[in-house]
């Protein structure tokens, strides 16, 4: 499969490499569920990962921070290769926001409570600190006014932004989006993504498992495609959606594009 | 055209469906089923309500200091109640020294007090909450034997009473939960060696009636240690009713946690957050808020087990009670007494029952819809 260089449409790269993924294989069991995975991010890259159901996009981005472990291939993230020891795993995840599509918050602390509590117990900062950048990051998502209640009195489109904020607090050098939106109604849609916009706007690295062909067309340095627990095609996003090389990618292009 | 809109005045709603009247059209005569229970309920407090009050209350014996002045009334003798009500509370402590057991009351009275005052901030309650957790006990141990600071000496085989009810199910309760809490963690931990130790030590203590706890503490435990080595009744038996009551605790707080989806411990994990804060902050405050009833649940079988120790001669509020129904001197008396021990009883747990209700309450903030 030829590999094609990221061609940005949006602001050069440092060529600068953040995460590199190396023959990565992973087993459920006997079942394999991903199969030689290679991958290299660069700083301020912005990936969208898209593929059919159970095709292992979950399981890759996972793989990032260590929620999945793995049993073949070297992971490094900003220059650190993944390990089994616990107290570098917590060091990595500290640099990698993640979040998920069912959001995740916790129920039992109010927003600002879910967005202060890793600065505090992780990065140490004092409360007084570490809730003016909560408040910074709310507003930043559009939903100060929130600082107060609890999740469950939000709608799911406040919810993920508010767990967009809590990731952000962390100032991590790295963002994973796993299907951010595809727990939403249409109109929570815009929101989310106008917030994850505004994020590419700053230069964050971002993978993003999504099926919003939009953003991707819009924010995206590079599309890529997996199926079967194989990455089958990646290109930029004029390319990739204008030019499919594989059959498998264009049947799939074809389901999503046109209903 | 511009016929300005009059809002509809807003009307008091039907009669028949508030006040007292609405109340019991809903709650007692909804249904012929209803009614026919209702008017059953009536009849059976009519029968049952009037001698049981004219017992307890009105031909009941309330003053005089001998077991002569009751019987003039055909009710209830509480005379018996007073006459033993210091032995009730503090069985065989010196009566001189019983000031103490008041001060340790008072002072949980005063440390507990900013728990239950809603204006007290959650951190200062916690770290409050802690303190006491940690000090009270010694100050409280200190205080009731003795021994220290020109305090005489009480051994602990003269506690008895409410004063050792207490203390059984005080420790008991303090001690199990967070025990219960590691058991339950190390029952769902990875490593095969812990969940191994904890689902033995578990079925182990749940598998044994408490009673056979309590007397293999007292009567096969000294057998095994060596001669002259000998540790003291009460903290065995202490020893005894924490482990058992830890196991149960153990499976009511596991139930919690399994209750908390993956995604809450991936949320964690995925901001960095290790195992243990990880589980102190998200998952434990969410399981144990749970499962309050059921740990309240277990906190009241402990409270009402503690009368077991009578099996290794120790004399609980229930023992103490029975002893006195046995007093040549006051035979014929053991309803009054049996009475009275258990509107103690139910009294303390009526209590516990209702501040579960009250902080599960307070610390809802699922908002499900
Ligand atoms: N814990 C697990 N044990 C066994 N198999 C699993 C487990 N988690 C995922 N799988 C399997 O691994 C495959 C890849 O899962 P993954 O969640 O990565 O898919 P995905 O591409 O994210 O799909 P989706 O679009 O549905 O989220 C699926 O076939 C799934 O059934
Ligand atoms: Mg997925």
């Amino acid at each position: 499969m030829p590999e094609s260089s990221p061609v940005s449409p949006l602001a050069p790269l440092s060529g600068q490499v953040m995460i590199e993924m190396e023959a990565v294989h992973k087993w459920y069991g006997t079942f394999h569920v991903l199969k030689d995975i290679n991958l290299t991010v660069q700083k301020g890259e912005r990936i969208v990962i898209c593929g059919p159901s159970g095709s292992g996009k979950s399981t890759t981005i996972r793989c990032i921070n260590r929620l999945e472990e793995y049993q073949r291939g070297r992971i490094v993230v900003d220059g650190h290769e993944l390990s089994n020891d616990v107290k570098q795993i917590e060091q990595i995840r500290r640099e990698v926001g993640m979040v998920f599509q069912h959001f995740n918050l916790f129920p039992h602390l109010t927003v600002l409570e879910n967005c202060v509590l890793a600065p505090i117990w992780v990065r140490k900062l004092p409360r007084k600190q570490a809730e003016d950048i909560a408040m910074r990051y709310l507003e930043r998502v559009k939903i100060p006014e929130q600082a107060k209640k609890y999740p469950g009195q939000l709608s799911g489109g406040q919810q993920q932004r508010v767990a967009i904020a809590r990731s952000l607090c962390m100032n991590p050098k790295i963002m994973l989006f796993d299907e951010p939106t595809s727990a939403l109604d249409p109109e929570m849609i815009k929101e989310v993504l106008d917030t994850m916009v505004t994020l590419a706007e700053d230069g964050m690295t971002m993978l993003c498992v999504t099926h919003e062909m939009g953003f991707a067309k819009t924010v995206a340095h590079r599309v890529i495609f997996m199926d079967g627990g194989e990455i089958i095609e990646q290109n930029a996003p004029q390319e990739f959606f204008t030019n499919p090389r594989s059959e498998r990618t264009r049947l799939f292009l074809s389901q999503i594009l046109h209903h | 055209m511009s016929a300005t809109h009059v809002p509809h005045p807003d009307l008091p709603p039907p009669s028949s469906t508030i006040g007292a009247l609405g109340w019991l059209r809903r709650n007692l005569f909804s249904s012929p089923l209803n009614v026919a229970l209702t008017v059953l309920a009536v009849y059976l407090l009519a029968i049952s309500l009037p001698p049981m009050l004219r017992w307890a209350l009105f031909d009941a014996t309330w003053s005089g200091d001998s077991r002569e002045a009751c019987t003039a009334n055909s009710g209830a003798c509480w005379i018996f109640i007073k006459v033993h009500f210091g032995q009730f509370m503090y069985g065989f402590y010196p009566e001189a020294q019983r000031w103490r057991v008041d001060a340790v009351v008072l002072l949980l009275i005063i440390g507990a007090a900013p728990l239950f005052i809603s204006s007290v901030s959650n951190p200062l309650k916690v770290r409050l909450g802690l303190g006491l957790l940690l000090l009270y006990p010694l100050l409280a141990f200190m205080l009731l034997h003795g021994g220290l600071f020109g305090l005489t000496p009480v051994d602990t085989r003269q506690w008895g009473g409410l004063l050792l009810t207490l203390v059984i199910a005080g420790v008991g309760m303090t001690a199990a939960l967070p025990l219960g809490v590691l058991l339950a963690l190390g029952r769902r931990s990875k490593m095969p060696a812990i969940q191994t130790l904890c689902v033995t030590f578990i079925e182990f203590w749940r598998g044994v009636p408490l009673i056979t706890v309590l007397f293999m503490s007292s009567v096969m435990l000294p057998l095994f240690l060596p001669t002259g080595m000998n540790f003291d009744k009460l903290l065995r038996a202490l020893i005894g009713v924490t482990l058992f009551q830890a196991a149960y605790m153990a499976e009511v707080v596991r139930g919690g946690l399994q209750a908390i989806p993956k995604g809450q411990v991936e949320a964690a994990a995925a901001l960095g957050l290790g195992y243990w804060k990880t589980m102190a902050l998200i998952v434990l405050p969410q399981a144990l808020k749970l499962v309050i009833p059921g740990i309240v649940n277990t906190f009241i079988a402990l409270f009402k087990d503690t009368s077991l120790v009578l099996i290794i001669g120790l004399f609980d509020l229930m023992n103490i009670v029975h002893s006195a129904t046995t007093n040549p001197a006051w035979l014929g008396f053991s309803t009054e007494g049996y009475v009275f021990a258990a509107a103690v009883y139910w009294l303390f747990c009526f209590s516990m029952s209702h501040y579960s209700q009250s902080l599960e309450k307070r610390l809802h903030t699922g908002h499900k819809r």
